[in-house]
């Protein structure tokens, strides 16, 4: 929980220090995408309150942008480069793979908000093609087998974050 | 004192090199304290063989490939490790005094791979900052100018337009703000030199942008990165706060009267942006929209004052040529392609990285010769250069020497330079739809012919490529490229035709075969392909039979398989099942 308190200092900083530009837009939306880890409505009220933007044009910069998002994540974001590099080496494979074994297609999030599968330009690690990001840390050079037996890892893992953070908060209380 | 040097670029993060650099540092921090030195340093360049660590001991350095934790330690403490010697890649002993990347020039990436790009007094140490120094002590804005225009350099970006000429423009106007950019927004697909030149040597980038600012008159300066590089992000800031500790930016830089700052700012996702006028936008807060030119960004630029944009490589090669000469750098290149170029290399290639050749350089010695070629048992095909904005060069022209005018002639354009090397297996059709799902997907929506006239061209491409195709296809795709080069505002829909023109030019047959013989010579158009079972290597596991979705494949358990031509959808799962290779598409 103080995790969250503190990513969410980072979007009030933000908008404290701001001077209500209309440059400031991008960045405070930014901010917000970091600390909630989409843009709710309620946040492109306040931004178009500060930056004295009108809400119509706030809706239309976050939707002009592929980094913004108007709905909540998984827990766990799966982009799959889609760079030309890993399009000659069958990312496609990777991501028909990512729907048999997770049930979810892109910019889909599952039932249980664990995982969101999204596709992405180029990452920038082309010799190492086909590629996923999987939150920050970067896979390369995969097959869809190799693949698989990551996903099984992968779901794993963050089954154990859930439940190793509910019990963290009964502790606490 | 031994000193071990592994690649941290994102790149051998990508390939375990974040491992090797733990297990190094804490062996370092305890048993090895005193014995060795752990540094890192950005992109070597060869990106197929990461994670890379080099060894320095004394005279002997020795460059080591797919290095694993206990390699690393191995090397470390100096003992043996059955994988040591065969993944050596480099050896001065055994190489003499040439670098691994032989005798060619090294400009734009000198640093790239050699030094720490975290160390403000390694890039002092190489060089660094020394262009600036000289040009506040004895020069001229005027001086600075004649001198880039004498360089011969152009723009990196990919268009090509002489960096003096653009600087000269931006001089000559009267106002108190001016404002310089780089754009850092690297959005072709396949291209990776801008964000290794960031991770490798930012402050190269820094010292160009202030050399920029000095001769044009401006004290702002602005990086525009892809929100996608968070590493190449960190190593900017990181520069950024060294070079104003140090007084190499920010007030009176350098104790003289000029003054320059610089500031990041992250894009959020448009390839569009990559487009000055749109990156203009975005940098203001707005939908990053291109917008009618003239006025030009020299004359009206970010908030209406003189903007000079420029991309990372064109920062990069400044101090070069302002420390060591202009006629020097113009004497590498060809007459019109002066200097060097740095190309990602990427796709069906043996050995992917980076490399900075003189123009010049046929493609056969970039795709064969540093590359090695494509993966045993195929054939090169094609390169595909500048991205979406870009083309199909086919191998029977690798003998063209790689300069701005050559590959304008094919169809393609130079590009950033990502150059994506393709094989048999790569279907051409397959690639212009790629790409034209690409554009039309980034454009941004304000011209009808980019925002309508590509979603018209993707659709036939999709469905030639579901073997749907009509023999007037090709007639139309013609027309619509033609139409949208003509009636688009910026570069995107003016380019985003060539790589279907350059295929149909090329590879016209492929497109035939889609077309009327509902063929896929590649065997890549999934649609178009049969696969079947190889009775010889078939050792009827009935892995293909537990995973087929449609349930086109029968056979008793221990005997052949047979797939049922009428049944399969085509999908491709079995192939990706099967551990014996037994399944083959035709």
């Amino acid at each position: 929980m103080a995790n969250a308190k503190t990513i969410m200092n980072g979007f009030a900083q933000a908008l404290w220090l701001s001077q209500g530009v209309a440059s400031d837009l991008i960045p405070l939306l930014q901010a917000a995408q970091e600390a909630y880890g989409y843009v709710p409505e309620r946040v492109m009220e306040v931004i178009s309150g500060v930056t004295e933007i009108p809400m119509a044009d706030v809706y239309g910069v976050v939707t002009f942008y592929t980094q913004f998002r108007l709905t909540p994540r998984g827990d766990m974001v799966i982009k799959v480069c889609n760079g030309t590099a890993c399009h000659v080496n069958g990312s496609t494979m990777l991501e028909s793979t990512i729907e048999d074994v997770l049930g979810i297609s892109r910019d889909q999030t599952d039932d249980d908000g664990l995982f969101t599968l999204e596709s992405v330009n180029c990452v920038g690690c082309c010799s190492l093609a086909p590629v996923i990001m999987v939150n920050d840390e970067t896979y390369g050079s995969l097959t869809p087998r190799k693949l698989t037996s990551l996903l099984k890892r992968l779901r794993r893992e963050v089954l154990d974050a859930r439940l190793n953070a509910s019990t963290e908060v009964e502790v606490s209380e | 004192m031994k000193r071990i040097i592994v690649g941290t670029a994102t790149c051998g993060i990508a390939a375990g090199a974040g491992k090797v650099l733990n297990a190094l540092n804490d062996w370092a921090g305890e048993a090895g304290e005193g014995e060795v030195t752990v540094l890192e340093t950005g992109c070597i360049g060869l990106c197929y063989a990461e994670p890379l660590v080099e060894l320095q001991d004394g005279t002997d350095c020795r460059l080591y490939g797919g290095v694993t934790p206990a390699m690393a330690l191995a090397l470390a403490k100096g003992e043996e490790h059955p994988d040591l010697l065969p993944n050596q890649l480099w050896s001065k002993v055994e190489s003499g005094h040439a670098t691994i990347f032989g005798d060619a020039p090294r400009i734009a990436l000198g640093r790239c791979g050699f030094v720490d790009p975290g160390s403000l007094a390694d890039y002092l140490d190489t060089g660094g900052f020394q262009a600036q120094r000289r040009m506040l002590d004895e020069m001229e804005p005027q001086q600075v100018i004649d001198e880039v225009v004498a360089s011969g350099l152009r723009g990196r970006g990919g268009g090509g337009f002489p960096t003096g000429t653009k600087w000269k423009f931006a001089a000559a106007q009267d106002n108190d703000v001016k404002y310089v950019i780089c754009n850092a927004d690297e959005g072709d697909p396949g291209a990776f030199m801008d964000r290794s030149l960031l991770e490798g040597d930012p402050f190269s980038v820094l010292e160009g942008m202030v050399i920029c600012g000095y001769a044009i008159g401006a004290a702002k300066g602005i990086i525009y990165c892809r929100a996608e590089y968070p590493r190449a992000l960190m190593r900017l800031r990181d520069a950024i706060e060294q070079a104003r500790a140090a007084n190499f930016l920010g007030q009176n830089v350098c104790g003289s009267n000029f003054s320059f700052d610089i500031r990041v700012k992250e894009g959020a996702g448009a390839f569009v942006c990559g487009e000055e006028t749109a990156l203009m936008a975005s940098v203001e807060g707005q939908r990053g929209m291109p917008r009618f030119r003239p006025p030009f960004p020299a004359v009206k630029g970010l908030f209406g004052k003189p903007t000079n944009i420029n991309n990372v490589e064109t920062f990069a090669n400044v101090g070069w040529f302002l420390g060591s000469g202009a006629p020097m750098y113009a004497e590498v290149g060809t007459d019109g392609s002066k200097g060097t170029k740095v190309f990602a290399l990427a796709g069906k290639i043996q050995r992917g990285g980076l490399v900075e050749v003189p123009m010049g350089t046929t493609i056969n010695q970039l795709v064969l010769d540093i590359g090695g070629g494509v993966p045993e048992g195929h054939t090169f095909k094609a390169v595909q250069m500048g991205g979406p904005s870009g083309g199909c060069i086919p191998a029977s022209m690798g003998d063209l020497a790689i300069d701005y005018e050559n590959i304008v002639k094919t169809g393609a354009i130079m590009g950033s330079g990502g150059v994506i090397i393709m094989d048999d297996t790569t279907c051409m059709v397959d690639v212009a739809r790629y790409f034209l799902s690409f554009t039309q997907a980034e454009s941004c929506g304000k011209c009808t012919f980019c925002r309508i006239g590509t979603k018209r061209m993707l659709e036939i491409l999709e469905s030639i490529t579901a073997g749907e195709g009509k023999d007037d296809d090709i007639d139309k795709l013609l027309d619509l490229c033609e139409k949208i080069k003509v009636s688009t505002l910026c570069g995107l829909g003016q380019t985003a035709p060539n790589p279907v023109l350059t295929t149909i030019k090329y590879f016209r047959s492929e497109y035939e075969a889609h077309i009327r013989d509902k063929k896929c010579p590649a065997h890549s158009c999934n649609a178009l392909v049969l696969y079947s079972i190889l009775p010889d290597k078939c050792t009827g596991c009935a892995l293909c039979t537990k995973n087929c979705a449609v349930g086109a494949i029968s056979g008793e358990r221990k005997g052949l398989h047979v797939i049922d031509q009428q049944a399969c959808i085509q999908c491709g799962k079995c192939i990706t099942v099967c551990n014996f290779n037994a399944i083959i598409k035709e």
